[in-house]
Parts: structure tokens; C-alpha cells; sequence
């Protein structure tokens, strides 16, 4: 073994694959986001083509798992994030980012843009809502859980997978549910459910994954994600459980990163996130509603989905001021 | 056979490999002190790191307990059965474990004991209406024991097997019955065997890293590496991985202290082709549970791989194949695997040498200390783990964030040291044995110094040199542990790329990826076997 001639080669290989291929003249703009809303079945793709017909640039994503773990890479990451935008955090994350120093006012008019309960912000833009809700597959279960406290107290063998809070919006989403019904029995509530927890999975779609494939009758979800099955797959099999209680609602936020590379590009991109060519895409790739006009209409089978009596929402503050020790609370009921 | 100033080249050498081997242990320990210390933890924190140390020891102690438990009986049946149909290549099946991904086996693991697995599918057959579940503590127990309870026979078994001939003609004549067969016999002969198999499956049960981050299934079923990983990234909180880490190492330094007074390990062994005629062994009917126990083990073992090789199969290879990304990921690995095991390499032949030439003339208490350093040295890797070294780099780096060489460099310095027992164990008897045979003629030819490495020893090691290499690589090839924590969008191995797929339960792309990461290291592997064998230094 000439191991003199091995390491040069080893190296040189190891460079010129790992370091990208030279960017052609076009801007290129970065966009952080969570791995769902860029898999080939996401709206990443068809968002991508919309927006490079009219940009003239190069609009590239990286996903992580998941909302949270998206705030956590910017924390590590600080002024060096290769990023100009970043899509995928929630208002429960907002007043934290916002801490990191790391962004910017947009800028922007955001009149177009309207959610249920108006959540306006210089910094953030909503760009789809949903609330969040336990999907059950109907052939798996016949009497889903009607309220948060029949599925803390329901029967263990019938399995949920749930993300994980520390890296997961869904998982951040039902804390916070937790908390609003229950506050401060959340954590013995925690420890009951505990034992209907299959699994707990770092992001969205490994825990939707576990469902769809047959692993767990339930999933936390969205009220919207049924629509995927019956537009998509054309069957009603999955559904999302109304509870009494209410549902806990998501708004999505996207911002500006202070330091981005090519910032007149990442505006323009927010500023091409309030029109049809970015919102037509929401309701069917990423089965959310859309936060301004579309110019198509939405599918039959939204009319269909459950529509929440009571919506929860902890403001930005509270949630930034309470996420730790509340984190905290639930890894010591769930490890219990 | 050294001469005076190759005497002096070989320490300062083996002096300065310590020293590169103490700094990258010491520089992220204490990265990891003065970054977490101060950080105060609130009542439930506490209560969740002891809550995870019990788990972790609890599910080390239990994975030991099973995979003792069924060792012991199922290489009692393959010692007094040594004509079984299949034996031969069961042994051979079950040295497969060992250098098997643990990414690799845990998707076989899935595919036989999930929710849709063949497993559950034969319970629903019988009527059990509650699945049995792959996630939390009985998947991780499921795991250890599928890579524990093959390392633990070939532990025990060659002890069982060199019994003489004799011994059971005698018992036979005697009239010995089952159990006094065993205790005065059969459990003398493994007793020391078992309990270093049981020593080294804790320990490799507590540090555990892959297989718990896969199926562990939440916080109720983590272990101290998981939460190291998680507190890193998922929280960002270096208060809380120092606190874990400084636990785990304080566990394994128990642990292995402890080892030390159960004495050291056994090493397995060759287990010869069985001729020794058993009069003690039941027939007949009798034989059955023997039977049963050896084709249950066989199948619990067999077919997790063979699951991986169906499934794989099944993928879509050929677009596999052309992927860039898988190119991309295994030139990364490839490339990571080759630097690791030059390094692993040229720091075990520094030490090895320093050792030779420590104990050459063992006269001062400092070559003594040179000489047990270089030795301790490999076990001090196993001391600080990997997730633990990656950890200290992680903070000191900040994340490794927008660097391409500084994580790679890390990478390849953990994998070389995760190797270097191994490495050192296969070098160390060859270079005793060349320097005996060739030690004197060097010195009579007056062949010294660069000359005599290049010309003389170097050649003489040349196969048990390329050996450990080719372990080193193929060991680097299936690691997570490292690139976990560095790993991003920039810098993507195979199991890397494994992980992610899983994870976004793209299930066929890991179908595929597991096969073809499976069969590197299996092939590597294979070839590090041969060689070795060639050469009668494996790494036994």
C-alpha cells in the first residue's frame, strides 16, 4: 500500500465533492426551512419553479427536521448562517428568534395577509395556520378520542406518535395545548399519556411516516392533513378528532435574516410569499391554509374538515418566557 | 534488537503519539468543563439525569442479563453437539454482528420486529392481539442482544470446547447427571470466559449510542450518549452535556475498573470444527431442546440480516446508484475511513515500537510508565466515547458551523481512535514476533535507523499493517457517533445519509442504502479476516 499516494488523492476527492460546484453567474438565495415543506410530495419544489421564473436567481433549500430545530441551527449557527430567509418557525418561536439578534425588520406591507385572531409583526410574515389535532386512522380505531382529556386517559394499547418539543413545532404545539387545558396538572396529565406514546420522533414526518406506514393508530397532526388523503389518495380513512377542549393554532412565520448575502433577493422572495404564485401552493403540498388570496380555490374537501370551536394561542412573550421550564417539565413527566 | 538511537527515536516517537492521543482526549474534556461549569440545574433536571443514568444502567444490565442468560445454554449445546447440521456456518453467521453497522441492523431489526414485521404478523397468527413494540426498552434490549449473544458465545464456547476428550468419557462413566456435568465441569471451564464476556457486553451496552438514538422511542428510553447528543442538538445547552458526560465517563470508569478485577477478558477464540465425541449429550428425543435453542438462535440472529438483504433487494438500486448524493456520501465516508485508518495505523506502530523498546530494557520507572501508557492508551478511547469527544470538539468549534476541514478533522481523529485498540491488539504480536526473527541480523548487517524501517520492519508488517487498516476503515465506514453531531447538509456520510432517510421514512432509499453499506463493511471486514488469517495474527 503506497500510502503516500493514497492521502493526496483521498483528500483532493474529498474536497472537490464536499465544497459545491461553482454557482453559475445568477444570485443565489438560501432558504432555511423543515424538511416536509421540501420533499418532492412538499410545496418546495412547485414554490422553487414559481419563484426563479421571476427572479432571475437560484432559490436553494436546506431542510432540517423540523420548526424548532430550525431556530436551534440559527443559534448554533449565528452570523454564519449561509441563509437569507428563514420559512418554517412559528409565533410561539418568534419572540426567541427575535433574541438571537439574527434578524431584521422586513420591511414589507403585509396588509394582503390575514390569520385567524391577525398576528402582525415588523419582523415575521405569517405564510399558512392550521390547528393542530390528533389524525386517527379510521380502520385501526372506531371510537377516536373526542377531547384532549379522552386521549390522556384513554387506553394505552391504542398507540399515538408524537414529535419531540425540543426540535418539532407539532411536538412544541401540543405542549402548549397541554398547558392551556390542563395548566398546571400538565404534567401528571403528561405522565398519563406517556404510556399511549409510541414513539417520540424528532420532526413532523417521521412521525407521520410511523402513521401512514401502519406503526401507530394515531398521530399529532394538523386538522388540515386529512385533506391530503381525501384529495390525493381519494379515500376518508384518516381522520382528525375534534376536541371539546378546543385546538391549539399554528401560525407559520418566515423572516430575514440580518446578515443575508443577497437581501434585496430574500425581500423580494418574502414579498413573492403573499401572492397567489407562493399561496396556491400551501393548501395542497403543504395542507395548511393559506394566509392571503389564491387564485384558485380551495379543494371540496376542505368544506369537510373539522373546524375548531375554541382556538388556544399563548402569545410570542409567554411562550418564549415559559418554553425552557416547561420543556423541562415534560421530559421529567415523559421520561417518568 | 534496537539500536542505541533507535532506542531514543522509538520513545520520542511513541512519547509524541501519547501526546497527540492525550490532547485530542484532554482539549474537549476540558472544553466541555469550562463551557458547562457554572450552569446550575433545577430540581427536575437533576431528577432527569438520574433518571437517565438508571435507565442507562438498567438497560445494560438487563441486555447483559439476557444475552448471558441465552449464551451460556445455547454454547453448552453447540460444544456437546459439535455434529450439528449447520454449526459450522452458524459460528461463522455469528461473527457478523460484530462488524455490522448498528444503523445497518437496526433496520433489519425493524423489519422483523415492527408493528408490520414477521414477528408481529405470527403473534397476530396465534391470536395476540397487542403488538409487540421495536421502540423503547424492549427494542433496545432486542438490539443489544442480537450483537451480544453472538459475541458472548464465541466468547465462551472454544473454553467448553478445549475441555479434553477425557473429561467427558469419565463423566459418562461416572454417570454424572445434567446439572453436576455442569457444575463441576462444564461451568469451571467458562466461568472466567462468561464473565469477561459479561463485563465487556455492559460496558459496550452502556455506551450505546445508535441503536438507543434509533429505537429508543422518547425520553422515557434514553441513554446517557442520547442525551448528550440532544442536549447538544436539540437544546444547545453545554450545561446540561457536561453533567451527562461527566456521568457517563465516571460509569465507564467504574465499569472498567471493574473489569480489571474480574480479570481481563478472554479473547475469543478459534473454535475448532468439533470432533470430540460427547457420551453426556441426550439423544433422541432428548437432543430437541438443544435443537430448538441452537435453530432459535440462529434464526433470531439470521434474520434481521436476511431482512436487510431482502428489503434491499426490493429497493430501487439502480437509481440508488446513480444518485450524486449517494457518490457524494460515500467518497465522504471512504475518504474519512482511509485518513482515520492511517492515522489509527501509524499511531498504534508508534506505540507499539515505544512499547517494544520500553520493555527491551525495562530498567527506569519512566520507560515502565511509557511502556503501561502506550498500553492504557487504547483503553482510554474506550474511557471517553465517541459522543463524549465529539462533544468537546462540537462546543469548541461552535457547532463546526460553515467549516468544511476543522469537522472532518475531527471526524477522522475520533474514528482513528475508536479503532486504535483494535489496530493495536492486531500489530502489536506481529512486531514482537519480526523484531525476534529479524532484530539480530539487522544489527549484525549494520542496517539501522529510516533505512532499516523502510527495508527491513515495515515489510516484515506489511500484512498485519494493511489488516488493521482495512478493520480501521471498515469500522469508520459504519459509524454515527462521530457525524452526528457535525453532521449537515455540507458534510454527509453513509450512515448519515442512512439516518436521514430513515428518518424521513424515505423506507426504500434506506432499504437500499442499508444493503449497500452493509455489504462495504461486511466485504471489508471479510478481507481484514483473510488477511489476517493469512498472516495468523487476526484480531483475536
Amino acid at each position: 500500500m503506497r500510502i503516500s499516494h493514497v492521502l493526496p488523492v483521498a483528500l483532493t476527492t474529498m474536497l472537490a465533492f464536499s465544497s459545491s460546484p461553482a454557482a453559475s453567474a445568477e444570485k443565489t438565495l438560501t432558504v432555511y426551512t423543515y424538511e416536509s415543506f421540501v420533499s418532492d410530495w412538499g410545496p418546495g419544489p412547485k414554490i422553487e419553479a414559481a419563484f426563479e421564473a421571476e427572479c432571475n436567481c437560484d432559490l436553494k433549500w436546506v431542510g432540517v427536521a423540523d420548526g424548532v430545530a430550525l431556530l436551534n441551527r440559527l443559534k448554533l449557527e449565528g452570523e454564519k448562517a449561509r441563509a437569507g430567509v428563514v420559512l418554517g418557525l412559528d409565533t410561539n418561536l418568534v419572540t426567541e428568534a427575535k433574541n438571537t439578534g439574527l434578524f431584521e425588520p422586513h420591511g414589507l406591507e403585509t396588509k394582503s395577509v390575514s390569520v385567524p385572531g391577525g398576528f402582525s409583526d415588523t419582523v415575521f410574515i405569517p405564510y399558512d395556520y392550521s390547528h393542530f389535532a390528533v389524525v386517527y386512522d379510521s380502520e385501526a380505531i372506531s371510537a377516536p378520542p373526542a377531547s384532549l382529556k379522552d386521549l390522556v386517559e384513554g387506553d394505552p394499547r391504542d398507540k399515538i406518535v408524537i414529535q419531540d418539543p425540543r426540535t418539532s413545532t407539532p411536538g412544541l404545539g401540543l405542549l402548549l395545548w397541554m398547558k392551556s387545558v390542563y395548566g398546571d396538572d400538565a404534567k401528571a396529565a403528561w405522565e398519563k399519556l406517556s404510556k399511549r406514546v409510541l414513539t417520540v420522533t424528532p420532526g413532523w414526518s417521521e412521525a407521520y411516516g410511523l402513521f401512514t406506514s401502519g406503526e401507530a393508530p394515531m398521530v399529532l397532526s394538523y386538522t388540515t392533513s386529512p385533506a391530503y388523503h381525501m384529495v390525493a389518495e381519494e379515500t376518508d380513512r384518516y381522520q382528525a378528532a375534534e376536541f371539546a377542549e378546543g385546538h391549539y393554532l399554528q401560525i407559520e412565520v418566515a423572516g430575514l435574516l440580518a446578515h443575508a448575502p443577497e437581501k434585496e433577493l430574500a425581500r423580494q422572495f418574502l414579498s413573492f410569499m403573499m401572492t397567489p404564485g407562493f399561496q396556491n401552493e400551501i393548501p395542497t403540498n403543504n395542507w395548511m391554509m393559506p394566509v392571503a388570496a389564491t387564485s384558485i380555490d380551495l379543494p371540496e374537501a376542505f368544506s369537510t374538515l373539522v373546524s375548531p370551536q375554541k382556538s388556544f394561542l399563548y402569545s410570542p412573550e409567554d411562550a418564549a418566557e415559559n418554553r425552557a421550564a416547561w420543556i423541562d417539565e415534560w421530559l421529567d413527566a415523559m421520561s417518568r | 534488537m534496537l539500536t542505541r538511537t533507535e532506542h531514543r527515536a522509538a520513545r520520542a516517537a511513541g512519547l509524541a503519539a501519547l501526546l497527540c492521543i492525550g490532547l485530542a482526549l484532554a482539549v474537549p474534556v476540558l472544553v466541555l468543563v469550562a463551557q458547562g461549569a457554572g450552569t446550575g440545574l433545577s430540581a427536575s433536571q437533576g431528577e432527569y439525569l438520574l433518571r437517565i443514568t438508571r435507565f442507562t444502567l438498567m438497560q445494560a444490565g438487563l441486555s447483559t442479563i439476557l444475552s448471558l442468560a441465552t449464551a451460556v445454554p445455547l454454547a453448552r449445546a453447540l460444544a456437546r453437539r459439535p455434529a450439528f447440521p449447520g454449526r459450522r456456518w452458524l459460528i461463522n453467521l455469528f461473527a457478523v454482528p460484530l462488524g455490522l453497522p448498528p444503523l445497518v441492523a437496526a433496520l433489519g431489526l425493524i423489519e422483523v420486529w415492527g408493528r408490520n414485521g414477521i414477528a408481529n404478523k405470527g403473534l397476530g397468527l396465534l391470536g395476540v392481539e397487542t403488538p409487540f413494540s421495536i421502540y423503547g426498552l424492549s427494542g433496545i434490549l432486542i438490539a443489544h442482544v442480537f450483537f451480544n449473544l453472538p459475541l458472548a458465545v464465541r466468547f465462551i464456547l472454544p473454553g467448553l470446547e478445549r475441555l479434553p476428550p477425557e473429561y467427558w468419557k469419565t463423566a459418562a462413566n461416572l454417570g454424572m447427571g445434567g446439572l453436576s456435568l455442569f457444575r463441576l465441569i462444564e461451568w469451571p471451564a467458562m466461568r472466567q470466559s462468561a464473565a469477561g464476556a459479561a463485563g465487556l457486553v455492559f460496558m459496550l451496552c452502556a455506551t450505546s449510542f445508535t441503536l438507543v438514538l434509533v429505537l429508543g422511542g422518547g425520553p422515557a428510553a434514553t441513554t446517557l450518549e442520547v442525551a448528550i447528543y440532544q442536549a447538544l442538538r436539540f437544546d444547545f445547552d453545554p450545561g446540561r452535556a457536561l453533567m451527562l458526560a461527566a456521568i457517563q465517563v465516571g460509569l465507564t470508569l467504574a465499569v472498567m475498573l471493574g473489569l480489571k478485577l474480574i480479570s481481563a477478558p478472554s479473547k475469543p477464540g478459534d473454535t475448532k470444527g468439533g470432533s470430540t465425541s460427547r457420551p453426556d449429550a441426550p439423544h433422541g428425543l432428548h437432543a430437541l431442546p438443544d435443537a430448538v435453542l441452537i435453530g432459535v438462535a440462529g434464526v433470531f440472529v439470521g434474520a434481521p440480516m436476511v431482512a436487510v438483504i431482502i428489503s434491499g433487494l426490493q429497493a430501487d438500486l439502480s437509481r440508488l446508484l446513480a444518485d450524486p448524493q449517494f457518490w457524494r456520501a460515500a467518497t465522504t465516508s471512504l475518504s474519512i475511513g482511509v485518513a482515520a485508518a492511517l492515522l489509527s495505523v501509524l499511531l498504534a506502530g508508534l506505540l507499539v515500537r515505544a512499547r517494544y523498546s520500553a520493555a527491551d530494557r525495562s530498567a527506569s520507572p519512566a520507560l515502565g510508565l511509557l511502556s503501561a501508557l502506550s498500553g492504557a492508551a487504547s483503553s482510554l478511547t474506550l474511557l471517553v466515547p465517541p459522543v463524549v469527544l465529539g462533544a468537546g470538539w462540537f462546543l469548541m468549534l461552535g457547532g463546526g458551523v460553515g467549516q468544511m476541514l476543522a469537522p472532518l478533522a475531527v471526524i477522522v481523529t475520533v474514528n482513528a481512535l475508536m479503532a486504535l485498540p483494535f489496530v493495536m491488539r492486531v500489530i502489536e504480536p506481529a512486531h514482537l514476533s519480526a523484531m525476534q526473527r529479524n532484530g539480530r541480523l539487522s544489527l549484525s548487517l549494520g542496517i539501522t535507523g529510516f533505512s532499516r524501517l523502510w527495508q527491513i520492519d515495515i515489510p516484515a508488517l506489511r500484512l498485519p499493517l494493511v489488516t488493521g487498516f482495512v478493520f480501521a476503515v471498515a469500522l469508520s465506514l459504519g459509524d454515527l457517533g462521530a457525524i452526528a453531531l457535525f453532521g449537515s447538509d455540507r458534510i454527509v456520510t453513509l450512515p448519515w445519509l442512512l439516518y436521514q432517510k430513515l428518518g424521513s421514512y424515505r423506507t426504500s432509499d434506506a432499504a437500499g442504502l442499508a444493503l449497500l453499506l452493509g455489504g462495504l463493511t461486511m466485504g471489508l471486514m471479510l478481507a481484514a479476516d483473510r488477511l489476517g488469517n493469512r498472516n495468523g495474527t487476526t484480531g483475536q
